[in-house]
């Protein structure tokens, strides 16, 4: 008798769990292609700090390129870049990259380079740093990220590329330097790789573009 | 008529979610710190409270007493996930404002209290009111906690922060004792009316 009422249970379970899964399946299938469309407003608005003060003629989002993992960008995953142009000549790349050595999980990062190696701006994406203290890198809650742009593997060298505490040039925040220093990290091996890999960066197809050029 | 009045004045005040049964304090104190983020929230849940009524009570027939917590547990989980993806679709900027607290409506107890209490014990169309009444009641707390932290802030910071929520529903919790203890010497009821529906 007992075995009868556990299969039977099993089976309700079963069941309800299916109904359960069908009702999921159906939501996302009336709500993706809008969510995808939010999502790319959300992602264009997200950019504009990386672009602010230049001039370029390309659309942003549809030069997507993805550079596969393994690479020497940070993160472990694939990363994303955006590159922006002027009629054929590259203006800037936008490199979506993850912190991985912060406080509290990965930091995602939108690190904006222009032509030049230099540092078009910097926005944090998200991340799960402490409230009131590591979360000064967001752009809204201080000016702390504002101090990159314009800077460069030229300006300063090499070793000045990490926190005051550390012997370097960048401002910590105040009750938090692993969040700062994980985010200084990350833009010193973006500007490496860019000077390393700009050309095949910007003269790389875009994904889903196969053959066409800018 | 009238136990439909009774009803709504239980999840409004005898019986609130927030303020009395204290069911669900986890999103209650940390999404109040605006009235936007409170009626956002407030009305998530709302809706997944009155979904998780209305499916535990249509399917309740079925539901063995054994395995009636890993049902509710997937009904409401899989509702939660609808109203995150609705949320995401049709009010991306609350979505975002929100954050993880719409997908953690999963862990708000009031709405699993709402199933095993109510919902598994009665016909549907009651069972939908009850989701309603109790839905309102906790979304009408989360939007005044949230409107008196977000004025009191422009004054005093701490209400905007995490410890401001804490004061704000001890404030409120002490407020509606306060006039319920002043009706009952008034009127003379007897002791306020509690948790009829949580002491059956």
């Amino acid at each position: 008798m007992a075995e009868v009422s556990l299969v039977r249970s099993g089976f309700t379970l079963a069941a309800i769990a299916a109904v359960c899964t069908a009702l999921v399946a159906l939501t996302w299938q009336a709500t993706y292609e809008r969510i995808a469309a939010n999502e790319q407003v959300w992602l264009e608005q997200s950019l504009q700090p990386a672009l602010s003060g230049l001039v370029f003629d390309s659309g942003v989002t549809d030069s997507m390129l993805t550079i596969p993992a393994p690479n020497d960008l940070p993160g472990s995953g694939d990363t994303i870049v955006y590159r922006v142009y002027s009629g054929d000549r590259p203006v800037a790349a936008l490199f979506v990259v993850s912190a991985r050595d912060g406080y509290a999980g990965a930091i995602r990062l939108l690190i904006g380079v222009d032509a030049d190696a230099a540092v078009t701006g910097v926005h944090v994406l998200e991340h799960r740093e402490t409230p009131g203290l590591g979360d000064g890198i967001e752009t809204s809650k201080s000016s702390w990220a504002a101090q990159f742009k314009g800077r460069s593997l030229r300006d300063p060298v090499a070793a000045g590329w990490t926190i005051k505490r550390d012997g370097g040039e960048f401002d910590q925040l105040t009750g938090a330097s692993v969040t700062p220093r994980a985010v200084v990290k990350a833009i010193r091996d973006t500007l490496v790789y860019f000077e390393a890999n700009s050309a095949a960066v910007f003269a790389a197809t875009a994904d889903g573009q196969e053959g066409v050029s800018e | 008529m009238t136990n439909l009045l009774e009803r709504f004045k239980a999840g409004l005040w005898y019986d609130n979610p927030g303020l009395v049964q204290l069911l669900g304090l986890c999103p209650l104190l940390a999404v109040t710190s605006t009235f936007v983020n409170g009626l956002g929230l407030g009305i998530a849940t709302l809706c997944v409270l009155v979904a998780s009524n209305t499916l535990v009570s249509a399917t309740r027939r079925w539901i063995r007493a054994e395995i009636r917590i890993p049902i509710y547990v997937l009904i409401i989980a899989s509702l939660v996930t609808c109203t995150e993806l609705i949320f995401k679709a049709w009010f991306p900027a609350l979505d975002r404002s929100l954050g993880i607290f719409i997908p953690l409506i999963v862990t708000n107890c009031a709405i699993v209290a709402r199933a095993e209490v109510f919902a598994s014990r009665n016909p549907i169309g009651t069972s939908i009111v009850d989701g309603l009444v109790m839905g309102t009641g906790f979304a009408l707390l989360l939007m005044a906690i949230g409107a008196f932290r977000e004025l009191v802030s422009m004054a005093w910071l701490l209400a905007m922060l995490p410890p401001g929520a804490f004061f704000s529903l001890a404030l409120a919790i002490a407020a509606k004792n306060a006039l319920d203890l002043r009706r009952r010497d008034r009127h003379g009821d007897s002791l306020p009316r509690r948790s009829r529906l949580i002491n059956r």
